[in-house]
């Protein structure tokens, strides 16, 4: 179901040297992308727990996107690649799940990287849009006292100001 | 050390929530009052006793302020929603310190980088920082008390790059008492200042200023020179990194060589010097890439050496008057161990070849830069004499074209920054040595820093001629009257607004730096990032512009982005302070990010022991128990993500900590269901 007033609840995980520079970058540079993404910061994506991912998507959120080094350029020289391979294996997880194996992604993000770290969020929100909501949470991360963590139609589209990254 | 899994909060927990303003910079798009008021109200259940709002949290009053209520509030937990810890994390650590609180109590949270400056919806972004902050509250719960790990550091140091920014910083570090082991690639110290003849914009000569310098470095007690050598591997960290370095064979006993010269000049075998005369000139099979070469002894190039590739020769063996020709010399391959290292590995000049249409390669009179340095040096392949390629004909126009290969979008973005002034600096010296008449084709005049525009207003008042304009082609296919056996050089002028073809006798390409073919692979080597264009990334564009984002790696000069050799010399200077801080302190702190094994829940399976790529896992037979060396572990985590038993525990990022932060994230701390933290 698509829904054009839906807003995704995600979250993001980076790395302590690549991703979140990233995302430091982005800010720094002032290069808007949409609200809906919530970082954590880990050392490297290899620390990633998968349990992490599920836990997130139990909790209520829509997508979960990891992020990182190169291949080739982690700080601790290879430990993206375990991170990739788990990335495969959480998919087939998913899909075992009966959930879209699309509601996880993998990007990877050098620390000059700001531009596509934006505008890589900007499109996940789009494609997880396009999913529709899990329902699995029960709050979905929106306040429960205060107005719904919910966008005005007019911002349901992705900022415009985002620069595409090659 | 660690929290232990499944650990929960012992005690209710006091919790002080800071909530920064950054003056505008979040409370422009946050309505930070209101997220301190929700995080009192809505999470005082989660122990949260306090939540304030302040300008510059950041501030001595800002500080003081977490302090006063560590003191008279008993906060057992602190989280500071600001910037970016990579900017202040420490700021509030030692904060908490000073007031009696574990530093690693304290979680700092991005409102900043991670929400005001990047949307702009005020409500939303509000809520944001809301969600955002209760991930810190949940996480800090999980925070436990830990003390950093202390390492020793090596008093020696590494520099590789014999260039003047390798030398520099070698030289303030062996001066100040340290030793310095300085690693060259080339036969000789010097770098790319060792081609240059003049250096703007006072036109000193350059090799006056290096090579004493280079002599300095080559005689210093305290330097261990390394040159014709390459660092193979990098083994260990900040403090105590030990470093494999390949010593190619230069197939000349050092001992026994005096540098007399004369294996050079009996050597019948000439080679075209594509290094150091940049093509222009030639060595022979054995040599020294010039007369003041640092070490003075030469290095034979086997590919090229007549004995090496048809078995007879030996002149060189043959007159040597010490017997100092060792045929049979293989390379040594060595280890040190130093505390921090600095790179200062340089540059590359843009290969001009790919401007196809400026016609370098094809057309005989197009030089590089690099090319004219050599042309115009007295010690170079024409004596100083500025010459066409033939040798002998003197120019009586020469067209200077700026920015070849730099601020273009088919090649390389970025201002190479230096090209302005060594193209007026060509302009100036063929003005005196020929009387030609110079032209110089700009799209900008870039003249900062001291002196430099004067120099400019200089060879303006000398004569040479500014074409605004980007150059479209350089031809030989003549057109009109006069053009025959002259170079055209077809240029829009942007001032004038028409375009041009001037016919000169000399076309010099300024063209612009690069990183090194190798940037890539020698900062995977050393555990450093490159920018996209390829240059090495300092951990912070303006605050820390020498350091890397890996600790004990310094890097300086050109390696780090195009400059002149002014700022190359001080950021040697700045990086070999940055050392000597290091060396001077004795020890340094680490993070303590670490993993360990919980070794009654280790099954032994062995699963972490191959994901580890430091070898701090070693598996203990006897017990059937992995063991993690902290000392060695640099705490990427991976092994705690891989253990099937969750027999691995991490600190800093310990799954309570990142699950807690999820539900804190997602709001589920709002909900009774949560449990209340006691």
């Amino acid at each position: 179901m698509t829904n054009e007033t839906f807003e995704p609840t995600i979250i993001g995980f980076t790395c302590n040297w690549c991703s979140y520079r990233a995302a430091d970058l982005a800010g720094t540079s002032r290069l808007k992308y949409p609200a809906n993404i919530r970082l954590i910061r880990l050392m490297c994506s290899g620390r990633l727990d998968p349990t992490f991912v599920f836990k997130a998507i139990a909790s209520g959120a829509d997508g979960v996107m990891i992020t990182g080094c190169h291949p080739g350029e982690c700080h601790y020289l290879e430990q993206n690649y375990k991170a990739l391979r788990r990335f495969q294996l959480m998919r087939r997880t998913l899909q075992g799940l009966g959930l879209e194996p699309a509601r996880l992604k993998l990007v990877w993000a050098s620390a000059a990287e700001g531009a596509k770290f934006a505008a890589e969020v900007a499109a996940f929100v789009e494609e997880i849009r396009a999913l529709g909501p899990l329902h699995w949470g029960k709050s979905n991360g929106r306040l429960a006292d205060a107005p719904a963590l919910s966008l005005p139609a007019d911002a349901a589209e992705p900022e415009g100001e985002v620069e595409v990254a090659a | 050390m660690t929290g232990g899994n499944g650990r929960k909060p012992e005690q209710q927990e006091r919790i002080g929530v800071y909530v920064c303003h950054c003056g505008s910079n979040i409370a422009g798009v946050v309505d930070v009052q209101q997220v301190a008021e929700w995080a009192a109200s809505r999470l005082k259940h989660r122990g949260v006793v306090v939540a304030r709002d302040y300008k510059f949290m950041c501030s001595s009053l800002g500080q003081e302020l977490v302090e006063r209520d560590i003191k008279e509030l008993g906060l057992t937990r602190v989280v500071v929603a600001a910037c970016s810890p990579h900017l202040h994390e420490k700021t509030f650590r030692t904060a908490c310190a000073r007031a009696g609180l574990n530093p690693f109590l304290m979680e700092m949270v991005s409102i900043r980088e991670q929400v005001s400056w990047v949307h702009t919806d005020k409500e939303i972004a509000t809520l944001k920082a809301q969600a955002v902050v209760s991930g810190g509250v949940e996480r800090v719960l999980h925070h436990v008390a830990l003390e950093p790990l202390r390492v020793p550091i090596h008093p020696a140091t590494l520099v590789v790059g014999g260039g003047i920014a390798g030398i520099q910083a070698a030289l303030e570090i062996a001066d100040a008492g340290f030793h310095v082991y300085l690693v060259e690639r080339e036969p000789s110290i010097g770098g790319h200042m060792a081609q240059f003849d003049k250096t703007f914009p006072t036109l000193d000569c350059a090799a006056c200023i290096l090579t004493p310098r280079m002599v300095q470095a080559w005689g210093h007690p305290n330097i261990t020179l390394l040159t014709w050598s390459e660092v193979e591997k990098v083994e260990g960290y900040v403090g105590s990194f030990n470093v494999t370095i390949r010593r190619r064979a230069r197939k000349i006993k050092e001992e026994l060589c005096t540098g007399c010269g004369i294996c050079q000049e009996k050597c019948p075998k000439k080679v075209v010097d594509t290094i150091y005369e940049a093509g222009l000139g030639y060595r022979k099979a054995v040599y020294t890439p010039f007369a003041q070469a640092v070490p003075k002894f030469p290095v034979m190039d086997v590919e090229n050496c007549i004995y090496f590739q048809k078995g007879t020769c030996k002149a060189c063996e043959k007159f040597c008057p010490t017997n100092a020709i060792d045929f049979k010399q293989d390379d040594v391959v060595m280890q040190v161990e130093v505390g921090n290292i600095i790179l200062a590995t340089g540059y590359e000049i843009f290969d001009a070849r790919k401007v196809s249409n400026y016609g370098y390669g094809r057309l005989a009179n197009v030089f590089t830069s690099l090319e004219m340095e050599r042309l115009t040096n007295a010690a170079g392949p024409t004596n100083g004499r500025i010459v066409l390629r033939d040798g002998k004909t003197v120019p009586e126009s020469v067209g200077v074209i700026h920015c070849v290969g730099s601020r273009d979008r088919n090649f390389n973005n970025y201002c190479s920054v230096i090209c302005c002034m060594q193209s007026l600096k060509f302009a100036h010296l063929v003005h005196e040595r020929t009387g030609a008449r110079v032209y110089n084709f700009y799209i900008d005049m870039r003249t900062p820093f001291k002196d430099y525009d004067e120099f400019y207003q200089r060879v303006m008042e000398e004569g040479t001629l500014f074409v605004r304009g980007k150059v479209a082609e350089v031809t030989d296919a003549a057109r009109l009257p006069g053009e025959e056996g002259k170079l055209i050089i077809q240029v829009e002028d942007t001032l004038a607004g028409k375009q041009r073809r001037i016919p000169v006798d000399m076309v010099i390409l300024s063209v612009g730096l690069e990183p090194r073919p190798d940037a890539n692979e020698v900062a995977k080597r050393f555990g450093i990032s490159c920018s996209v264009n390829g240059w090495f990334i300092e951990k912070h564009p303006k605050l820390d512009p020498v350091a890397t984002m890996t600790e004990g790696i310094y890097i300086a000069g050109c390696a780090q982005g195009p400059k002149d050799i002014p700022a190359t010399v001080s950021q040697g200077a700045a990086a070999a302070a940055r050392v000597l801080g290091k060396i001077q302190q004795k020890e340094m702190a680490l993070e303590p990010v670490r993993a360990s094994v919980v070794e009654e829940q280790c099954s032994g399976c062995r699963i972490c022991n191959g994901l580890c790529p430091f070898n701090a896992i070693t598996f203990h037979e006897d017990r059937m128990v992995s063991e993690i060396n902290p000392a060695l572990c640099q705490g990427c985590g991976t092994c705690v993500a891989a253990c099937p038993a969750g027999a691995i525990v991490g600190t800093v990022f310990s799954n309570e900590q990142v699950l807690a932060q999820i539900d804190g994230l997602m709001l589920l701390n709002l909900e009774e269901s949560l449990g209340t933290p006691s």
